[in-house]
């Protein structure tokens, strides 16, 4: 039994402890907006933060999850007001959309720790997370109006 | 493992007995739009969808098709707002059902299709949708002609409002909803009735995407978010080389392992079922399977390659002619001077982020079968279903959902095929999900392909004569020789273009913009090199030497003027320039690049693209496909790259197969449209060809050598630099 919480509420789960955290956040407690990409920890599509850390949801087994604080893309705001919420939207960024919440995730875990992060910062920090369709000039758009307009 | 389990919530068709409104269940006939009769509506094997239903509290559901980024899941539904001038925040899209004969576009024999394959959906669905708004318009009106008694031509309408200007009365679409009736045949709509651009309220306006809302918490629905009660998990196993089947396999100490409930042969490989998705996956881990043979086992990509040359100067070896105009002979006999080069291209991989996934469930009587599937040809989806489980297409019934990537990729449903004979032996609905690994090894790759150009200019330095030889796999529908044809911007008087037809046995699919990636790479190198030995600038040779189109110069001119064509740049930098075309579409491009030659790394830092697509539906949305097409284009030409050794492909995930990643991308990306009255054409894939030919001219301006095997890895510039 691995017990943790997630977007708040504790959860308790019974499955092998080796289980991949992703596949415990989607079939298990039901929030399918973190993806699976790759299984590997090459894309990014799984990201969550575990307290505060942004990680690959794919490459972290439940029993390192216990007592962790999780946040998916689903309690990153209630209302989808978080800031790089609303610039997501506004710069029109996602496509396919796919990667995105893993995207996001990322960028969040940026912006609390570094509020006005110049370009060269978040080609560094975002690089892990492919998007296909190739959107990665307007996620630093942004990235770069969320922390303008906070 | 126990899972929380819920129906998913899929905004999908309403049931059409008891909702009230005005349903407009048209169909697109031959003979026009015709309305489906209401009975076979309310009670046929599958409920028909109307495509528009209007409610009393004046919402309007309009049904959309395939939505993978591309915008069309907003296009499609605001084609007829348009024509039906309803209130556009009043319109909720639903996914059409899985009906081609309903909800299809006329391919070339007449039969619809709901295929949304390159970029083309806005550009096939224009003139019906746009008849159909039209038609629910004229409708409206008549239904406040006659509450009014007015004559209906004196009526007009504004955004969901009926209007009498004489006596300022107005019926919003709503209140109409609630008494109106809709007649047994819809009027019929005269070309002349439709709106111009210049009465367009929606088309043209930069209108917010529908699905960028869900895309930003996590909400859209793929299908692999799909659950379903009683659900149980999938996977798949397929042979690494191939064309192969399973012949024998641990079948016994599979079915032993945890949670695995069975294990199914499939058409060319295996499924095993388990009560979660990680159960699956360790087992397809541990299966050990004995694989049929064929032609592909031991086959080497990098030595078949090098054979498509001996197959191109073999003359005994078969050819198909894909277009012979002019005297081609008679053009080199009498050139003033002949260039000829050779290029190459490998295998490509998709790589869509959302792997390949279907889910599949049978009712109870075990004779109809539900499929969610994010589909690029929901009709084609059922057929191959059906058909493989020999069922009829109205036993199966395909749920669209979003696509997290299509690329060509998801027009063929072998993975929603297999769900359904997973879930058919399960007795249980499953979720197949391939593991990436499967996704990439079991793919369907753009064929590698060798090329040889001739052409032949005259004493006045005009190009004459062009031979184009293709070799490749070219699959029976054009996947090498598709791209080929020039004529629509380069207008030469003879040309000869013929196919070589190599069947490797390795799968092949359309992959974003086809064959027009490696032909437009060895298209417009050629002519980049000719214009090079002639001394004359890039630009300046294909509006003068290239027997260029009108609407070809009208993209050469603008992109020249946006990139600033001729002004100097930075040290170590130099621009490139190419040509492109697909889908009906032309477009020019322009980058800006420079090289590390100590470790061969090409770095683009400017792209400039002028594309003329004819009326642009939806711009914003337009723009970002031509942006995430120049960056699809950009991995082609200087990353991706499938080889095969000893029948199996040797790439595995994203760390060895190299994709663009943000630190790779150019600092800037610039697109602009031609101005056009002209019927809409698709622009999705019209930049992606154009980036490894300007490349490539970039290169040859930067180092006087040139690059002729895509992609441009790091040992490929190395040798180039050397040669």
């Amino acid at each position: 039994m691995a017990s943790f919480t997630v977007n708040g509420k504790p959860v308790s789960v019974g499955a092998d402890p080796k289980t991949p955290l992703l596949w415990v956040i989607r079939d298990v407690i039901g929030l399918t907006g973190t993806k699976y990409g790759c299984g590997a920890g090459f894309c990014g599509s799984c990201t969550v933060h575990i307290d505060g850390r942004a990680q690959h949801s794919c490459q972290v087994q439940i029993s390192a999850a216990e007592g962790a604080n999780i946040v998916t893309i689903e309690g990153l705001s209630p209302d989808s007001s978080h800031p790089l919420q609303k610039a997501w939207i506004t710069e029109a960024v996602p496509q396919c959309g796919y990667c995105q919440s893993g995207q996001i995730m990322k960028a969040a875990e940026l912006l609390a720790s570094n509020p006005k992060p110049t370009r060269n910062q978040i080609i560094t920090h975002m690089d892990g997370n492919i998007c296909r369709c190739g959107t990665y000039n307007r996620i630093i758009a942004a990235i770069q109006r969320a922390a303008r307009e906070g | 493992m126990t899972a929380t389990l819920k129906a998913p919530a899929l905004t999908r068709r309403g049931v059409l007995t008891g909702i009230g409104g005005m349903i407009f269940s048209f169909a697109f006939g031959t003979d026009g739009t015709r309305i489906l009769p209401a009975a076979p509506a309310a009670t046929g094997p599958i409920p028909l969808s109307p495509w528009v239903r209007i409610m009393p509290d004046g919402s309007i559901t309009i049904l959309t098709v395939t939505e993978m980024g591309q915008g069309s899941g907003t296009s499609i539904p605001l084609m007829i707002a348009e024509e039906m001038d309803a209130n556009w925040d009043k319109v909720v899209p639903e996914w059409a059902p899985s009906q081609p004969e309903l909800y299809g576009w006329p391919d070339r024999s007449g039969q619809r299709v709901m295929t949304i394959t390159g970029s083309r959906a806005v550009m096939m669905y224009w003139d019906d949708l746009r008849t159909a708004g039209a038609q629910v318009r004229k409708v409206l009106i008549a239904n406040a002609a006659e509450h009014w008694g007015v004559d209906p031509a004196t009526l007009k309408t504004e955004p969901s409002v009926v209007v009498d200007p004489k006596s300022s009365r107005r019926l919003g679409y709503g209140e109409i909803a609630a008494f109106g009736k809709v007649p047994p045949t819809l009027p019929s709509i005269d070309k002349s009735e439709l709106k111009t651009r210049k009465d367009f309220r929606l088309i043209g306006r930069s209108v917010p995407r529908r699905d960028l809302p869900l895309k930003v918490n996590g909400t859209a629905q793929y299908s692999i978010d799909v659950r379903l009660p009683g659900m149980v998990y999938a996977t798949s196993l397929h042979s690494p080389v191939h064309g192969n089947s399973p012949e024998s396999w641990n079948d016994a100490a599979i079915k032993v392992m945890p949670g695995v409930l069975a294990t199914v042969k499939l058409p060319n490989g295996l499924g095993v079922v388990a009560e979660t998705f990680p159960q699956a996956m360790a087992a397809r881990r541990a299966l050990r399977v004995k694989w049929s043979k064929n032609k592909v086992d031991g086959l080497d990509s990098e030595k078949a390659l090098e054979n498509y040359a001996t197959i191109h100067a073999d003359p005994s070896a078969a050819v198909k002619i894909v277009d012979a105009r002019g005297d081609v002979k008679a053009a080199f006999a009498g050139a003033a001077k002949v260039y000829k080069a050779e290029y190459r291209s490998d295998y490509t991989y998709h790589a869509q982020m959302e792997p390949l996934n279907a889910v599949a469930r049978f009712n109870d009587a075990g004779d109809k079968v539900e499929v969610w599937d994010g589909s690029q040809d929901l009709g084609r989806s059922r057929d191959l279903i059906a058909r493989t489980l020999k069922l009829k297409p109205d036993q199966v019934d395909v749920h669209q959902c979003y696509l997290g990537g299509g690329f060509g990729r998801r027009s063929l449903a072998d993975y929603a095929v297999e769900a359904a004979l997973l879930a058919w032996e399960a007795k249980r609905p499953v979720k197949l999900v391939w593991t990436r690994e499967e996704d990439l090894a079991h793919g369907m790759f753009r064929p590698m392909t060798f090329q040889c150009l001739e052409a032949s200019i005259d004493a006045s330095g005009k190009v004459i004569g062009w031979n184009h030889c293709a070799v490749g796999d070219d699959g029976g529908v054009g996947l090498v020789s598709s791209g080929m044809r020039t004529s629509s911007y380069y207008a030469l008087p003879n040309q000869h273009l013929e196919l070589r037809n190599v069947d490797q046995g390795i799968r092949i699919k359309h992959w974003r913009a086809v064959a027009h990636n490696f032909n437009l790479f060895a298209i417009e190198s050629m002519v980049d090199e000719m214009a090079a030995d002639q001394g004359v600038d890039q630009v300046e040779f294909r509006l003068q030497r290239m027997s260029i189109t009108p609407k070809a110069r009208r993209c050469v001119e603008t992109v020249a003027e946006m990139s600033d064509w001729t002004a100097k740049r930075p040290e170590g930098r130099v621009l490139g320039f190419a040509m492109s075309e697909r889908s009906g579409s032309l477009g020019a491009c322009v980058v800006e690049a420079s090289l590390d030659r100590r470790v061969g790394v090409i770095r683009v830092h400017k792209v400039w693209v002028a594309a003329d697509g004819g009326i642009i539906v939806q711009p914003e949305a337009s723009k970002a496909n031509v942006e995430s097409g120049i960056v699809y284009g950009l991995s082609s030409a200087l990353h991706e790259r499938v080889t095969v050794r000893d029948g199996m492909v040797e790439q595995s995930n994203f760390d060895d197969y190299s994709v663009m990643r943000m630190s790779d991308m150019p600092e800037e990306m610039h697109v602009s449209f031609i101005d056009s009255d002209g019927h809409p054409t698709g622009l999705g894939e019209i930049s992606n060809p154009a980036m490894a030919p300007a490349i490539a001219s970039a290169f040859r301006r930067l180092t006087g050598k040139r690059l002729y095997h895509m992609p441009f890895t790091r040992d490929r510039v190395l040798a180039a630099l050397k040669a």
